[in-house]
């Protein structure tokens, strides 16, 4: 790749495009040659190191009201011009064309395998979809400063093309994508968290090398129906299996769950499960597994009239050193079951 | 462990018995136990009807 001009693809909305504004929208992907619109802010970033080949421009409710097939038509587009690299974007604030820039991307690398690079505000939508398998570099809301944002897309662009390993996020300017790497420092650990707390005791700003996890938060739906008619489902983070664990559900930093069928069952019988979780002493809720899923009084309730209906499959996993990233993946396989076979309302419980 | 809860953004959390048998107690006889566990599903049941804005901890009643 050395010396030879990289040929770069960019993807712009029908604005950036310009094709035209909101009244444009709804217009198809299409491809035209060489750098337009914000692409020739690409183009000048780039200088002698490459050349923009091609514009793909798409409309920004195009590629939000169907986005499976808006990225598999501008994916041949994408493909038809043979990239070494492909800009999207920058998207700044723009939610729905922040959206289609990563989406994207994330289907050009997967399957063209060709390197991509996008830029958005922190607050664009597409940063939290797609950050951490796309490199996305931060920039303002509005597209003021431009030229130099695009530079640092390109930079690091030409970085992916090349085989260099970028540095890290904030060196490079792109967000966090949840890697952590090894790097060789100059100092131990004991001397960095001594200077680390000098620092802080001095009211000097430190960077803390361990981030905290960010949380976001989730807004609580309300059970509407009343409890009466409702359907309930019993959930758990702490470890119930049929005995024998059938899935293989892992004792810690667990990466799977089971659905384990109650049909028929007014209790749990203590011989017929086990428990796997090695995060706490489980003699107790193998002793009697109604310490940790309730079968026995949610099945009362049901037969009371209490609640319509006990859902007849329990849903559990570890949780014990469960990584953010499994936990949310099998959170939502796992909603999106109960919400399938009409479960209104879950009870999870958690040790 | 309900202020983990809080932190990782749980809306509704109710406090149960214990990290070792959150819905038992191994000290109290089975009539009491089974009790005790019903009380915690009730008052979760009763949880889902409440309306919460940020993560809220229904102590024991």
């Amino acid at each position: 790749m050395e010396g030879k001009p990289v040929r770069v693809v960019c993807f712009v909305n029908q604005f950036f495009g310009q094709l035209g504004g909101e009244d444009k929208a709804g217009i198809g992907p299409q491809s035209m040659d060489g750098a337009v619109g914000a692409a020739r802010a690409v183009q000048q970033a780039l200088g002698d190191a490459g050349t923009v080949v091609a514009t793909i421009a798409c409309g920004d409710n195009y590629a939000a009201e169907q986005p499976e097939r808006a990225v598999s038509e501008l994916l041949a587009l994408v493909a038809a011009a043979k990239p070494d690299l492909l800009v999207a974007g920058p998207a700044f604030l723009a939610g729905r064309y922040g959206v289609a820039c990563g989406a994207l991307c994330a289907a050009v690398q997967a399957q063209l395998k060709i390197p991509t690079v996008t830029g958005m505000h922190p607050e664009n939508p597409g940063v939290e979809l797609h950050r951490r398998h796309v490199y996305v570099v931060q920039t303002g809301a509005e597209a003021t400063r431009m030229l130099d944002e695009v530079k640092r897309l390109v930079a690091l662009g030409l970085k992916l093309v090349r085989g260099e390993a970028p540095g890290a996020p904030a060196a490079e300017g792109y967000f966090p994508r949840g890697i952590t790497r090894n790097v060789v420092t100059g100092a131990s650990a004991a001397d960095r968290a001594t200077a680390m707390l000098l620092d802080k005791l001095a009211g000097r700003p430190f960077a803390s090398e361990v981030p905290r996890p960010a949380f976001p938060s989730v807004p609580a739906p309300r059970l509407v129906k009343t409890l009466q008619g409702a359907t309930i489902a019993l959930v758990t983070d702490g470890g119930l299996v049929p005995r024998g664990n059938p899935d293989g559900i892992e004792a810690l930093n667990a990466t799977r769950y089971g659905a384990y069928s109650i049909e028929g069952k007014s209790s749990l019988e203590a011989t017929q499960y086990d428990n796997p979780h090695r995060g706490y002493d489980t003699s107790w809720v193998k002793q009697d597994p109604h310490r940790l899923v309730p079968v026995d009084v949610a099945r009362e309730l049901e037969q009371s009239g209490a609640i319509g209906k006990l859902h007849e499959t329990v849903y559990s996993t570890v949780g014990v050193a469960t990584t953010l990233a499994h936990s949310a993946r099998m959170g939502a396989e796992i909603a999106e079951q109960l919400r399938a076979a009409g479960v209104d309302a879950v009870i999870l419980t958690s040790t | 462990m309900t202020p983990v809860a809080v932190m990782v953004g749980a809306n509704r959390i109710v406090q149960a018995a214990g990290i070792i048998h959150p819905l038992g107690n191994a000290d109290l006889s089975p009539e009491d136990e089974k009790a005790l566990r019903r009380r915690i599903v009730e008052q979760a049941l009763q949880a889902l009807r409440t309306e919460v804005a940020k993560p809220t901890v229904f102590t024991r009643e």
